[in-house]
């Protein structure tokens, strides 16, 4: 007789959207891995056609309430790129101050509500706060100062106003940016403090084999603009990535699949982002990534945890010094006239590499669209771990697999309104 | 025993109901007053219903959460819908001005995979609603506010003025005045706290229709501005376009 588990989980928590998982196990052996993705399709390519593209900050940050930024940061890169305007480096600054915040916002949020739960054993930052109060207070006042660099810059915390082709509607002076210094500073402790949490939590070994992918910039660790790179070799503009990925729309699920052409899975976000720049990071970020015990390149998806709080650091540094360096621009935006042609645009949102394309008329309506978010690239890539995990960890109870089944998915951060679903977890074991 | 607060989510950007976990400093106070019996972004547990509280975020496009919604109104005391996904059926009602299957194929190589309703709407057209709070995204104040007044069983004290009328509180300059640019604040419902003509940027309407808005004036004005009449209706139909073109069809 094979012996056959089944085991459900319809509703996968803490995680942003709507989706499902099903893993099926016949003696002991991985059968089939599905992530099922059912969030409802709202069909953004389609509604953005017809469209000014002066109109596409504003309504594709509506993908996602948790990285809007992300979204108008693509949007502009790429048009931008079709009608051959570099806006001045003090208004690239000020967006790169913009896309800290968001990734303080986003990277405390996950870090501290959704993701530290599964490693100390609650149901959510609220549970946890009965034990552990001081640390997700600490979350809290990190998340918060994420939002105050983003209700400042933007406008407002959550699809900020302030955003514009060419620039901004209006830019801050120096004086207005200096009330989120000390802030800042409490924050950048917060994150260091964070680092020495997470890195205290329990992980067990694993590595994934796939291709990291992520921007990079020489001088920087790669935020709003890069070039797409990987671990093994790829080095191209935003412009090629057509040439060098494809999409696959797989049954069930309303999200689309990415992969590397000829060469398969890939996986970018956190830890790619850490592999390929780490060098790039600020010297507070990287002494953090070191006591943390991160060595110069990270593989395993349950330290995850620790590489973003890593990143919080850089992000509240970063943050510092744009604020310190800050000059006002001439004017808040530069004029753009609509080329008829195609633009490419790229920047990395918190969860990874975050591709728009545009097609234009000559009078700027938007013909056609293509926007590729991180987590429909990951998705194939989450699926490979998850069919690993479960296959080293049979031997788990049911209850404890699952929940080790939606650590795994969440060590992604998986963003399902992003990838247009949701995550539904089903396991069957025969 | 606590009343039970449930978070409900639709088609939507999970926005919304992130503004309530961006309340950092009141999220703890407020979890000590209510038992967060249902709220999946944020935890995993969950608590059986009937909950004294319902806040749903996002519209109704497909049949399963049509039903869906059903049960979450059998399940709840009171039911409050947050945003405009939820109030209007949000930027991807603009499906309902469009062919549905032709939008699925333009995003879908597949798209016998995809199930949808031909149109994106509003909690309201599908059960009773308590209260409507507006916005994309709302604003955390008046979340809070709402929370706080189904909790104690008082009105919500929300303003159905229009954003004009929070512009000059604020003392802005108008900007369609002062600076000929094109602005929705006469017709939009408050709520953002001027936001965009603080900014030096017309509003463009996110938080809805403010009641009986005369948009025929207002379209006038824009066309004056040099807006033509493509613009005027891209202007309007953006995340609240079930809303105001019921507005500009009864102004009509």
């Amino acid at each position: 007789m094979p012996e056959r588990r089944t085991i459900r989980t319809d509703y996968l928590a803490r995680v942003e959207g709507e989706g499902a998982m099903t893993v099926r196990l016949e003696n002991g052996r991985v059968e089939h891995v599905e992530l099922r993705i059912f969030e409802p399709p709202r069909f953004f390519e389609a509604l953005l056609r017809g469209r000014s593209f002066r109109e596409a900050p504003d309504l594709t940050a509506r993908i996602c309430g948790i990285c809007p930024v992300a979204y108008q940061t693509s949007a502009v890169n790429a048009i931008e790129n079709l009608c051959g305007v570099e806006v001045p480096e003090p208004i690239r600054l000020l967006r790169r101050l913009l896309y800290c915040g968001e990734w303080i916002e986003s990277h405390a949020l996950h870090v501290y509500m959704l993701h530290a739960p599964d490693f100390l054993g609650y149901a959510g930052a609220v549970e946890l706060a009965r034990d552990e109060r001081a640390a997700v207070e600490r979350g809290l006042a990190l998340k918060k100062t994420g939002n105050a660099v983003m209700a400042l810059v933007g406008g407002r915390e959550i699809h900020p106003i302030n955003v514009r082709v060419g620039g901004f509607y209006r830019v801050p002076s120096r004086r207005e940016l200096q009330p989120l210094v000390e802030p800042l500073e409490r924050a950048r402790e917060a994150a260091l403090e964070t680092v020495r949490w997470t890195s205290g939590f329990d992980f067990p070994a694993r590595e994934v084999e796939c291709e990291l992918v992520a921007l990079s910039e020489r001088d920087a660790y790669a935020i709003e603009r890069g070039r797409i790179v990987s671990d093994r070799g790829l080095d191209i503009s935003p412009a090629d990535y057509d040439e060098h990925f494809e999409e696959e729309h797989v049954e069930r699920s309303t999200a689309l699949h990415s992969r590397l052409r000829e060469r398969g899975t890939y996986l970018c976000g956190p830890l790619a982002r850490y592999t390929l720049g780490r060098d790039r990071l600020s010297p507070l970020a990287r002494e953090a990534a070191r006591e943390a015990g991160l060595a110069e390149t990270c593989r395993d998806p349950f330290r995850s945890i620790v590489v973003r709080s890593v990143e919080l650091v850089y992000a509240c540094d970063e943050a510092l010094r744009l604020i310190d360096a800050y000059e006002e621009p001439d004017a808040p935006a530069v004029e753009v006239e609509p080329v008829a042609g195609t633009g490419y645009g790229a920047s990395e949102a918190p969860r990874g590499l975050l591709y728009h394309r545009y097609r234009l008329d000559a009078d700027g309506t938007i013909l056609d669209v293509k926007i590729v978010p991180p987590t429909s690239q990951n998705q194939q890539a989450i699926e490979d771990d998850l069919r690993d995990v479960v296959g080293r960890n049979a031997h788990l109870d049911d209850e404890r697999l699952r929940s080790l089944c939606e650590q795994t998915i969440r060590n992604y951060d998986p963003c399902i309104s992003c990838a247009t679903h949701f995550l539904t977890l089903t396991m069957e074991r025969r | 025993m606590k009343p039970k607060l449930a978070v409900w989510k639709f088609a939507s950007c999970d926005g919304c109901q992130l503004t309530l976990l961006d309340l950092e400093d009141e999220l703890l106070a407020l979890a000590g007053l209510v038992e967060l019996a249902e709220f999946r972004e944020a935890t995993s547990g969950a608590v059986e219903g009937p909950y004294d509280l319902s806040l749903v975020e996002g519209s109704i496009t497909t049949a399963h959460d049509a039903e869906r919604i059903q049960e979450v109104r059998r399940a709840s005391k009171a039911l409050v819908t947050i945003g405009a996904c939820a109030t209007a059926g949000g930027v991807q009602a603009l499906r309902n001005f469009a062919d549905v299957r032709e939008f699925v194929s333009a995003v879908y190589a597949s798209p016998e995979y995809i199930s949808t309703l031909a149109t994106s709407t509003p909690i309201a057209a599908h059960v009773r609603v308590d209260f409507e709070l507006h916005g994309c995204p709302i604003d955390k104040r008046q979340l809070l506010e709402v929370v706080t007044a189904f909790l104690h069983g008082r009105k919500p004290g929300i303003p159905s003025t229009s954003v004009c009328f929070e512009c000059k509180r604020r003392g802005n300059v108008c900007v369609m005045v002062a600076h000929g640019t094109p602005c929705l604040g006469p017709v939009t419902h408050a709520g953002c706290g001027a936001l965009c003509p603080s900014y030096n940027r017309g509003c463009y309407g996110c938080f809805g229709p403010m009641e009986t808005p005369n948009t025929v004036s207002l379209t006038r004005q824009l066309h004056v501005l040099g807006m033509d009449d493509r613009d005027v209706d891209r202007v309007f139909r953006t995340f609240n376009v079930r809303a105001f073109e019921e507005a500009r069809g009864a102004d009509a």
